[in-house]
């Protein structure tokens, strides 16, 4: 029930698909790197010789894995609010990963909490593998969610969409490959900072290795990627050639230069441009996309919610983010202080 | 066991049990994450102001059992986010734009909330005590104001507003009027005061069941008083606020009202049935106040009360079921009142909580009392409005996903939630099991670790 099918999105409905866009990358950027830590988690090795690593990843995950957990409701509401058919068409047709996600989401983030309150070794096993396990699985299908978009796998409508071959094929297998390697590639990055910031030189040589080994798998991963989407999303392909061509660019050129510099130990300065690799790839298939929402057949301007309704959530996000940023900025910054000058 | 799983995969009465459950899960630790660092911040409070290290230890286990509920309902809560659009895509199509911004409220006061929890237990022992304790004001006032927002989209489904229908398009949307809709001052007020009385009787059970195994010392009795009071002390308001409620029912809902009532034939002098089973348009073995449903709606005796009859068969909600939960609710919340007088009385003639082993039991089960009155509720309010998912504009019916295979994810819940119960109550148990200190010291409070 649309309030109107302008051809001409409302410049209300651009801003709110930017700050909707925003909170997809801080997701990927803050959340993807906790799923990432319990990647590095699940690798570890045994009891013994990985102890130092998962306490390195739970001090960094710790105090900040809820709030950025919240980016993920921050874009759903937005999407619901602002894009109502967007929603429907991708939820509904999407409905198995969608609900492997959410899953996913309890078992990573319960199974952590209650891995810390546990003290024998059986039961730090059992969360610890269980906050291990979701937290490879929940990027895989999220990645899989996107490829699904991306390759105009959702048309418009109630479960339109083929509910299996949606979110299993080419390219949507690669995106959720992708995906973890990102997650995996941008925790390493944090951690060896982590870790160098923690005087654990020894742990931050370890994360630099596991940094520089993802890095190369999600380059090559990329690369696979191209030629995935040019025989399985060709519309999509075409348009990342087109206007996207210099944020693909911007992401090759970040990426590796985050791999020289990890080489080179300026693990600060890596941060933000493996940070930027993946931005700029998010960006890429937003902008070879835009004005369409869903590929083929859903504009911007179709999806948008009456103007009301914009104008109230563009109003609800500027308050919001002006409580948000600094409290965030507060919890973010308070423990990346040395623990030396934060304990008693 | 699996094939009535089976049978009940057929959309949407699964789609329907699948936000039930997880729901009406999710719902007992969203009110411990409103209630709870309300008693955290007092019992932390007055052990900055008297240095007693009771005071100070519960402050600290109530934290760390916070941070661990937290996490629960953080996620158990991500799940409904989902299932609006992978079940109720039909509702989220249609309404998603009238209906979405109390959720993106509620959506950055979730954020405030997640991120002054961080800074909470996590600053436990890096922040000056004070600077402490006020980081966790935010988490009060956010926590409090999720569940305002989320009851108030809530409200919306009984009492639409905020649109009009114009040849099947949507015009004259006003998402501000849909979120301050008829149901939104009632129902809101109604929950997050029920989200005070859960956490209070369920925080005292705890101790009560230590102290009925002899843990009497003061740490136990204060681990018992001040949760409890905090329930009591809503219990009263409670009752107000719930006729309120029902008030609003009656003349925006009265299906729901008669339902609730078991009341078939409409008429003056309605009289109030308290028990009974409904079947066959009639309700059987109820004690009935003569006049009595006219007075609580009206105050009058001859006030009219819409009955079952005026609802076209079709549309009428299931009635034993609603009448059920709403006399189960109210009865409760009677019971937990009678609790609070008890207690008040006690305190009044002795200055002290009634040693008796009676007293104990009773606030022991008052806990899980309170989850039952409350899920109860949800109970009377949700299956009241059937068929409806949105009250006289949209049926459940036409809002679910009609994706085939949907009935799975009630399967794939259910096993996931089995498991997360089982390791909720185990943890739980675990730090609640944690041996106490009989009197304790500086170290025992310091030695504690919140996370």
């Amino acid at each position: 029930m649309l309030a109107a099918e302008p051809s001409v999105a409302d410049p209300l409905a651009t801003v709110l698909l930017v700050l909707t866009w925003a909170g997809v990358s801080a997701y990927v950027l803050l959340a993807g790197a906790d799923f990432g830590g319990g990647l590095w988690d699940l690798l570890a090795g045994g009891s013994r010789r990985g102890a130092r690593q998962r306490a390195l990843i739970e001090h960094s995950v710790g105090p900040v894995w809820e709030a950025n957990h919240v980016w993920l409701i921050f874009v759903l509401v937005l999407v619901w609010t602002a894009f109502p058919p967007l929603f429907a068409a991708v939820s509904s047709t999407l409905y198995i990963p969608l609900t492997l996600v959410a899953l996913g989401v309890i078992a990573r983030g319960s199974a952590f909490a209650f891995r810390k309150a546990v003290t024998e070794l059986w039961q730090r096993r059992l969360f610890g593998a269980a906050f291990a396990f979701s937290s490879v699985i929940t990027p895989f299908f999220l990645g899989a969610v996107g490829g699904a978009i991306a390759s105009g796998r959702v048309p418009p409508g109630i479960a339109a969409g083929d509910v299996v071959t949606s979110w299993w094929n080419p390219t949507s297998v690669l995106a959720g490959a992708f995906t973890v390697g990102a997650c995996a590639y941008l925790a390493a990055v944090y951690l060896t900072a982590d870790a160098q910031r923690e005087g654990q030189g020894e742990l931050a040589e370890a994360f630099r290795r596991r940094g520089l080994v993802s890095g190369s798998v999600v380059g090559a991963l990329a690369i696979a990627g191209i030629l995935v989407l040019r025989a399985d999303a060709p519309l999509l392909f075409g348009r990342l050639l087109g206007a996207a061509l210099p944020l693909v660019l911007t992401s090759v050129a970040a990426g590796l230069a985050s791999l020289v510099l990890l080489a080179y130990r300026r693990f600060t300065l890596v941060r933000i441009t493996a940070a930027l690799a993946v931005a700029a790839v998010l960006w890429g298939w937003g902008l070879a996309q835009y004005p369409d929402v869903l590929l083929p057949g859903l504009t911007l301007a179709q999806a948008a919610a009456p103007r009301a309704t914009l104008l109230a959530t563009v109003i609800t996000v500027a308050v919001g983010l002006a409580v948000l940023v600094p409290s965030l900025a507060w919890l973010l910054l308070l423990f990346q202080r040395p623990r030396s000058t934060l304990s008693r | 066991m699996l094939p009535l799983l089976l049978a009940a995969t057929a959309s949407p009465v699964a789609a329907r049990s699948q936000m039930g459950f997880s729901l009406g899960w999710h719902i007992v630790v969203a009110c411990l994450g409103v209630g709870m660092p309300a008693l955290v911040l007092f019992v932390e409070w007055r052990g900055l102001r008297t240095g007693e290290p009771s005071y100070r230890l519960l402050a600290r286990r109530w934290a760390r059992a916070l941070g661990v509920l937290f996490a629960v309902g953080a996620v158990s809560g991500t799940i409904l986010s989902f299932e609006m659009g992978v079940l109720w895509s039909g509702l989220m199509d249609h309404y998603g734009a009238v209906i979405g911004l109390p959720f993106a409220i509620e959506g950055f006061a979730f954020f405030i909330e997640a991120i002054f929890l961080g800074i909470y237990l996590y600053g436990w022992d890096r922040l000056s005590p004070r600077t402490h304790l006020l980081s966790g004001l935010p988490i009060v006032a956010a926590g409090v104001a999720s569940a305002f927002f989320v009851v108030a989209a809530n409200a919306w489904m009984n009492s639409p507003q905020g649109f009009t229908v114009v040849g099947g398009r949507l015009v004259g949307v006003d998402p501000w009027a849909a979120m301050f809709n008829a149901a939104t001052w009632p129902e809101t007020t109604h929950m997050i005061l029920a989200a005070f009385m859960v956490t209070g009787f369920l925080m005292a059970s705890v101790y009560a069941v230590a102290m009925l195994r002899g843990r009497r010392d003061r740490y136990h009795r204060l681990g018992l008083l001040i949760p409890l009071v905090l329930g009591v002390a809503a219990a009263p308001v409670q009752i107000v606020v719930g006729d309120w409620a029902a008030r609003y029912v009656s003349t925006e809902q009265p299906a729901k009202l008669a339902a609730m009532e078991g009341l078939f034939r409409s008429g003056t002098h309605a009289p109030l049935a308290v028990g009974g089973y409904y079947s066959g348009d009639e309700l059987h073995g109820a004690v009935h106040i003569p006049n009595g449903l006219s007075l609580l709606v009206h105050l009058d005796p001859d006030g009219y009360v819409a009955g079952l009859d005026q609802v076209p068969a079709d549309l009428r909600p299931p009635v034993p079921i609603v009448h059920l939960a709403f006399d189960t609710m109210v009865g409760i919340g009677f019971a937990l009142l009678a609790l609070g007088v008890w207690l008040g009385y006690c305190w009044w003639r002795r200055r002290e909580l009634p040693e008796s082993r009676w007293f104990l039991r009773a606030v022991a089960v008052s806990g899980v009392a309170a989850v039952a009155a409350m899920e109860a509720g949800w109970v009377t309010t949700e299956v009241g409005r059937q068929p409806w998912i949105v009250y006289r504009v949209l049926r459940v019916d036409d809002a679910v996903n009609p994706a085939p295979g949907l009935g799975w994810g009630l399967v794939a819940v259910l096993a996931v939630y089995t498991a997360l119960t089982v390791a909720t109550v185990f943890v739980l148990r675990l730090l609640a099991s944690t041996p106490v200190p009989a009197a304790p010291q500086e170290r025992d409070v310091t030695d504690y670790q919140v996370v």
